[in-house]
């Protein structure tokens, strides 16, 4: 198994750290794992992305220009990073703020409702958590025990009473994640 | 016992490493993509873990001539740059290979030249190999190509070092000092106490004892003929070390018709051009030298001997390719593809630089 992943939006809507989280879910899951983020002056107040590899084997480029799964949390992210999915791969996105929703039809689409349900449960903060138990209810390639212990180890101990919420998030993202195609 | 595993930067595998590695004291400058290497220092507090010594210095070139004062007492240290500040400490470089003090410069690569961009690059490679600053002299030159490496060259680092009295270079790249990957931490080493630097580096300046004369650490000397029996001594080192500590790895070479020969990020893009090209039926392996200086020349000669053709894969102008073309002698028809700038190639468009250069032309 070998899992080559995008995920791409804003900055400040948790992109970095859920990568971050899923790909030491992969370790505590004893897969090898690699997380390459974009990095200078493009982030701040911009777009965001980070690769995420996760795998059996040992991982030869950790920068892709094909993903088996993209998700997507803006339009700038969709217009770039539609065109690279592999054929039959994955595209997540957020609908909330979408203006051309994707149009490829040799991929699979699932789509989250995950601003809306974070401001519903007054949570704005574990958005990205929200968006990752999506993710995991599509591709369960890591147990949900392991993300947790990710998600424990990612967080500094000050953030640690956070973990019950974050779990809800992930939990919550499970259950509201559709299918479009 | 089961090592403990986290999830690191490479520039934060490094910096552990250092603390690991029993290291005297790290002295720095910022610049970006290797900052996190001092704040991760800065936010350890080793001084409390092991007594090391972290210091912001006011710039690079007090950087490296702290480095001096340290190396020259048998002390453990180490700073990091990346390529703009690293060209600044160049002179303090040559000072301390001339004055035969090991030492670890990791360099995390940004392309150039000039201030540049701040994007990962490998355009330093002649400058770290060849010398750098003036004089004759080499630098061991270590190149990691995943973070795992980037925490396991400090200790190996420090083990030639001191073995050879020589700064070590560490050439990294912007790619693995900001990518996290899975790394196995050691246990601790304790760092050197003042009385095994005395017995076992006798040379260090840790205070005259009446049985011998005063150590003078120095690279001056104004006597030619002395002069030049000190750079043959020098000489004579770099040979050994070409023929003791040559470094590097192959990936799927047994078959090959085809090589890519690369170093750190470039390397491991390769690996992933390797999948694609034998997916076409392209047998492609990887040469993948450890060490830059020593380059392994005979290694590479051996390994393509019968292939139809060398690829280097350098996000550079092509500075590896001499040494590469030098280590062939012409017995295979050796190619450059790059990127500059700060631009990483993708695995497509190497593997499609390999067809281009080799099959189809």
């Amino acid at each position: 198994m070998t899992e080559e992943i995008i995920i791409a939006g804003f900055g400040g809507q948790g992109v970095l750290s859920m990568g971050k989280i899923l790909a030491y879910s992969g370790i505590m899951q004893d897969q090898e794992v690699s997380w390459m983020p974009s990095y200078g002056p493009e982030m701040r107040g911009g777009t965001a992305n980070v690769t995420v590899i996760l795998s059996d084997e040992r991982i030869s480029s950790p920068i892709l220009t094909q993903y088996d799964t993209a998700i997507i949390l803006n339009q700038q992210s969709m217009d770039k990073f539609e065109p690279m999915v592999k054929p039959g791969g994955l595209l997540l996105y957020d609908p909330n703020g979408i203006t051309r929703h994707p149009e490829r039809k040799d991929i699979r689409i699932v789509r989250i409702e995950a601003s809306k349900e974070a401001a519903a449960l007054g949570l704005r903060k574990i958005f990205n958590m929200i968006v990752l138990g999506g993710y995991l209810k599509v591709k369960p390639l890591v147990e949900f025990e392991n993300v947790i212990l990710g998600l424990k180890k990612s967080l500094p101990p000050r953030y640690h009473h956070m973990i019950p919420d974050n779990e809800k998030a992930i939990k919550r993202g499970l259950e509201i994640v559709e299918e479009v195609q | 016992m089961k090592k403990e595993l986290r999830l690191m930067k490479g520039n934060e595998a490094f910096a552990e490493g250092a603390i690991r590695a029993g290291v005297d004291g790290y002295f720095g400058y910022p610049i970006t993509p290797q900052s996190e290497v001092m704040e991760y220092l800065t936010a350890e507090k080793p001084h409390e873990r092991t007594g090391m010594v972290v210091l912001q210095a006011e710039s690079e070139v007090a950087s490296i001539n702290m480095l001096y004062g340290g190396a020259g007492c048998g002390k453990k240290v180490m700073t990091s740059s990346s390529s703009p500040g690293i060209s600044l400490m160049q002179e303090g470089i040559s000072y301390m290979a001339g004055a035969e003090l090991p030492c670890i410069v990791l360099n995390v690569v940004r392309g150039g030249p000039g201030l540049g961009t701040i994007q990962p690059a490998q355009s330093d490679y002649f400058q770290a190999t060849k010398g750098g600053g003036h004089g004759d002299y080499r630098l061991i030159t270590l190149a990691p190509s995943s973070v795992q490496e980037m925490y396991d060259f400090v200790k190996l680092g420090y083990d030639l070092a001191f073995k050879y009295r020589t700064p070590v270079m560490v050439l990294s790249d912007g790619a693995i000092g900001q990518m996290m990957e899975k790394v196995e931490i050691d246990e601790q080493i304790p760092r050197t106490q003042d009385e095994e630097i005395r017995s076992k580096y006798p040379w260090a300046t840790m205070g005259k004892t009446p049985d011998r004369e005063r150590n003078i650490i120095t690279s001056l000397d104004l006597d030619p003929a002395r002069h030049e029996r000190h750079n043959l001594k020098l000489q004579a080192k770099y040979r050994e070390i070409e023929k003791a500590e040559i470094r590097f790895e192959t990936i799927q070479c047994e078959d090959a018709d085809f090589l890519f020969v690369a170093y750190g990020t470039s390397s491991r893009i390769c690996q992933k051009s390797i999948q694609l090209c034998r997916e076409k039926g392209i047998k492609v392996g990887l040469f993948r030298p450890i060490t830059l200086f020593p380059f392994p020349k005979n290694d590479l000669k051996q390994v393509a001997r019968g292939c139809k053709g060398i690829l280097s894969v350098e996000m550079s102008a092509g500075q590896m390719i001499e040494d590469i073309r030098l280590a062939i002698e012409g017995s295979v028809r050796s190619e450059h593809y790059g990127r500059m700038g700060g631009i990483i190639p993708s695995p497509i468009e190497v593997a499609e630089a390999l067809e281009q250069k080799f099959i189809k032309s």
